[in-house]
């Protein structure tokens, strides 16, 4: 009886206690869930376009962050160092098409899922070959991301939230905004839809795929660039990053693979599930939750939806 | 001066000729040393029996396939093999004997697809909708309404196609086809699957956009009356030899085409 009070009954007892507490704890899932909304998106966007489950896109955003905590080491300007990380992610996107996924066009999902093992461990060790193994900082001054954090007197107590997060929230806002707008509306758009639809009627009316294979690695890579620099600002930039990419796993399972607002909200509900989840439910099992409860929560959704919150629902005819 | 049964538009010089082509896949002849033309302003037809070869011969002519052997002429031009975006940017389209529609999108959305080779606009301005982008996007629709006009399908425009029944689906496609604004227009089995209905709908269609448009059209087709009724001439294949070409008339009475699709006693 006491265990039920303290699962089902006590929590929301707090929550109601201390709202100021549930604000904080909410925001701070709000702002994990962004940064895990815009990981799945990296892996969406490739979805989409090839039916590729891309698992480089982790340590394409460490990768990314590096390449740019290393330009700026070296010496250059942060925003010049920027313009030419943008520049090394597209060179990435058009070595992957060139080198990878052209060889393998035709071939079943599984080979070019395992060809992107391969991308890992190649990015893996061009990776420590050039900027060395050791955890780095990010740039954040240079880049003018705002340091501090803003303190509210309200709900009866304070809510603090760090200024860093609420940049973290607009930009990620502004840029996944920007793609949905750009891959509904505009011509290369419809093209993206349209391969990921069918590759043969895609050919027929002059789509070139793999044009469109090296815009979607590039916008990839651009996501995984902001994911690096704001997830290397919250701890720092090492391989150990590359981890983040699982925590999309359930991400997806629960938006759905191919919707990109699926994976926004997918993001937003494991990243505010997961701090509710450690603050309220964690004493329990005397904490350590955040390692698993993501996937707890996927697994719940996985037996009333398998498809997702917004995935295609798959019907075979037989 | 009308053909029989056939266009009404004036036949004119060989805008595609293919010759000597053969494609094996392994040790499987798909196609053997197969050669024919495909005039100007025409309606072609391609027939003969399941597995004769007929849709490996349409994708070698838009270059989905490309053969081992052989030469393929294109508007003078001659090479060994097509690419799938020469075949699109040089003006065929084509349409698939299993319906390969974007199931995902709209009936107008995927018929603005077939324009996509037209619109070639900035980069950046299609992200900022606005200024060139916005008129060629405006312009262009302009042109697939037309054609939506042409193939009455106003009332489902809006429509996800794979919402819609198959004889739609297959209007949409030769749409989207349309949109292309092709020269040679490459429709495989049109009419597989369709009711009598359906499919006088859809000869319509074809000798209309032949008629209205110029385009020229090589079909595949099962249905011996639409084949007679459409083409201007037929070649008829056989496992993946050419037996019989020449015009409807000529190819009824050839004993080789009755023997390939009747059999004949060995």
């Amino acid at each position: 009886m006491h265990l039920l009070y303290m699962i089902f009954i006590d929590p929301f007892v707090q929550m109601g206690a201390a709202p100021d507490l549930l604000a904080q704890t909410l925001w701070e899932g709000l702002v994990g869930g962004m940064l895990y909304a815009l990981i799945a998106l990296g892996f969406v966007l490739i979805f989409k376009a090839s039916g590729v489950f891309n698992f480089a896109q982790g340590i394409m955003v460490v990768f990314a962050a590096l390449t740019f905590v290393g330009l700026h080491d070296a010496g250059l300007n942060a925003f010049l160092a920027l313009g030419l990380t943008i520049v090394v992610m597209f060179g990435l996107a058009f070595a992957i098409e060139r080198s990878v996924l052209r060889p393998l066009v035709n071939q079943p999902d599984i080979i070019l899922f395992m060809a992107t093992f391969g991308i890992t461990y190649f990015l893996i060790g061009f990776g420590e070959f050039v900027f060395g193994g050791d955890p780095k900082v990010m740039v954040t001054d240079d880049l003018f991301l705002p340091k501090g954090s803003v303190t509210y007197h309200t709900l009866g107590g304070i809510v603090q939230l760090q200024k860093l997060d609420i940049a973290a929230t607009i930009i990620a806002s502004v840029m996944v905004a920007g793609l949905a707008v750009f891959f509904s509306k505009t011509r290369i758009g419809r093209a993206l839809r349209a391969v990921a639809d069918s590759h043969s009627a895609a050919l027929s009316v002059g789509i070139s795929l793999e044009q469109i294979w090296v815009i979607v690695w590039f916008a990839a890579g651009l996501v995984a660039l902001v994911t690096g620099i704001f997830w290397g600002a919250r701890s720092d930039v090492s391989f150990a990053l590359e981890v983040i990419a699982l925590k999309a796993l359930p991400v997806l399972i629960l938006g759905g693979f191919t919707s990109v607002p699926g994976a926004i909200v997918g993001g937003l509900i494991i990243g505010i599930g997961e701090k509710l989840g450690e603050f309220y439910w964690g004493p329990l099992v005397g904490g350590g939750t955040d390692a698993w409860f993501a996937y707890v929560i996927a697994l719940v959704f996985l037996l009333f939806r398998p498809q997702g919150l917004f995935g295609e629902r798959i019907i075979e005819r037989v | 001066m009308r053909a029989p049964g056939g266009s009404e538009v004036a036949v004119g010089d060989v805008l595609l000729a293919v010759e000597g082509v053969s494609l094996s896949f392994g040790g499987v002849n798909a196609v053997s040393d197969v050669s024919f033309d495909i005039r100007k302003g025409e309606i072609r037809a391609i027939i003969g029996p399941n597995g004769a070869g007929k849709t490996s011969m349409l994708n070698v002519i838009n270059g989905f396939y490309q053969p081992q052997q052989g030469r393929i002429t294109f508007k003078g031009e001659t090479r060994s093999k097509m690419r799938p975006y020469e075949a699109a940017h040089g003006g065929i389209a084509r349409t698939f004997q299993n319906v390969a529609l974007f199931r995902g999108m709209t009936a107008l959305d995927n018929i603005m697809a077939g324009r996509s080779l037209k619109m070639n606009k900035g980069f950046v301005w299609q992200l900022l909708r606005y200024g060139p982008a916005m008129n060629e996007e405006i312009a262009h629709r302009r042109r697939v309404e037309e054609i939506i006009d042409f193939l009455k399908i106003q009332e489902i425009r809006r429509t996800p196609v794979g919402r819609l029944p198959y004889g739609l689906q297959k209007r949409v496609e030769l749409g989207r086809a349309l949109a292309m604004e092709p020269e040679l227009l490459l429709l495989d089995e049109p009419m597989a699957g369709m009711n009598i209905e359906e499919k006088e709908d859809m000869s319509r269609f074809v000798l209309d956009v032949n008629d209205h448009y110029g385009t020229t059209i090589a079909l595949i087709e099962h249905d011996m009356g639409v084949v007679m009724d459409l083409s201007d001439r037929v070649v008829v294949l056989d496992h993946g030899i050419k037996i019989a070409d020449g015009t409807p008339d000529e190819v009824k009475g050839n004993q080789a085409v009755i023997d390939a699709y009747l059999g004949v006693a060995h």
